[in-house]
């Protein structure tokens, strides 16, 4: 029987390491071919603004916040908000919307 | 920027982790109440998730101790949930000074997590691993925090509250992502194709049933090929983009 939790989070963690540790500690050089290195540089850009919608509408009490904090949070990047600053006008957009249209 | 010290680094990393730990503490309060179905203990909690460092992942290896599928099984599913991370570390190989000792890229590799991958890339140069060690330390502990919590007293916290931060991981996606936007008319597009196609997707017959997981893996693929084939990107001088 398979039940020690303590050798589950073990094989969840090495796993989960490994994954993480083969290809920055295997691929030491530069990769040449010019598709790799386009699709490389797109890679970090698709994975967020997948990761980012629509799942944003989704995370919140209502789609109309998530929808409020995602067109505040481009607007503020846009203009050149920090990092920390886009992060708080969303959250603060959202618990400000949700405060209004739940009452 | 590209001469700053390992404090500067680390003090930098650190100021940019904060909104990161503030987002996964919300988060993992989510994945505490999903640990504590599986019967687990705040301590176990803790420990999963201050050495997985995952959302997804931990929330598919919670659902598997809570059935006891067996130690295969679990690798199988952290290997899928977590499969994403194989673009993001290769990619994190691209942005690394030949240079830098070896030993930090083990260091580095156990911080590739969504959100601190994308506060790496938005920096100009190669890659400073005191950044990524001060991100770490505030993020990891407040994940590991959350997951505890979550698992103590998951149903306490307001959800308007809970509502309200877990929006912040997202917010700093778009810090990342729209700066850049603004200059390359072609990662502008990119980024709204994503978005549509994201959510089309979702609704799609055979790839709407996929895990979110795999549907981020499969239109990561197929869209940054198609990026990659219509507008080839110069690979000028490492130091900048």
């Amino acid at each position: 029987m398979q039940d020690n939790v303590y050798v589950y989070i073990f094989v969840m963690a090495a796993v989960s390491y490994a994954i993480r540790a083969l290809p920055v500690t295997l691929i030491r050089g530069r990769i040449r071919s010019p598709f790799l290195q386009s699709f490389l540089y797109y890679v970090p850009y698709v994975t967020l603004s997948v990761m980012t919608f629509p799942a944003i509408i989704e995370a919140t009490q209502t789609p109309l916040s998530g929808a409020l904090a995602l067109a505040a949070g481009i607007l503020a990047a846009w203009v050149g908000a920090s990092l920390f600053q886009v992060a708080s006008l969303c959250c603060v957009i959202v618990f400000l919307s949700e405060f209004l249209l739940l009452h | 920027m590209r001469n700053e010290t390992n404090s500067q680094a680390f003090r930098a990393g650190f100021h940019d982790g904060i909104p990161i730990g503030l987002g996964y503490f919300a988060v993992a309060f989510a994945l505490g109440v999903a640990a504590r179905d599986a019967g687990m203990t705040p301590f176990q909690g803790f420990l999963a998730s201050i050495l997985c460092n995952a959302s997804a992942g931990e929330y598919a290896g919670f659902t598997v101790i809570a059935a006891r599928s067996g130690y295969l099984g679990m690798a199988l599913i952290t290997l899928v949930a977590n499969a994403r991370y194989l673009l993001m570390s290769t990619a994190m190989s691209q942005r690394l000074d030949p240079e830098m000792k070896k030993i930090h890229r083990f260091g580095m590799a156990m911080y590739i997590t969504d959100e601190i991958f994308a506060i790496e890339i938005a920096r100009p140069g190669y890659l400073h691993p005191f950044y990524t060690y001060g991100a770490a330390a505030i993020a990891s502990p407040m994940w590991a925090a959350g997951t505890a919590l979550g698992i103590l007293a998951g149903n306490l916290m307001p959800v308007r509250i809970v509502s309200a931060l877990s929006v912040a991981l997202f917010g700093m996606f778009l810090a990342v992502i729209i700066p850049p936007a603004r200059k390359d008319r072609v990662i502008l597009v990119l980024i709204l194709v994503c978005f549509a196609a994201s959510w089309i997707s979702e609704k799609l017959p055979l790839v709407g049933t996929l895990s979110q997981g795999n549907r981020v893996i499969l239109l990561t693929v197929i869209l940054s090929a198609a990026a990659a084939l219509l507008f080839p990107h110069p690979a000028e001088e490492d130091k900048d983009n």
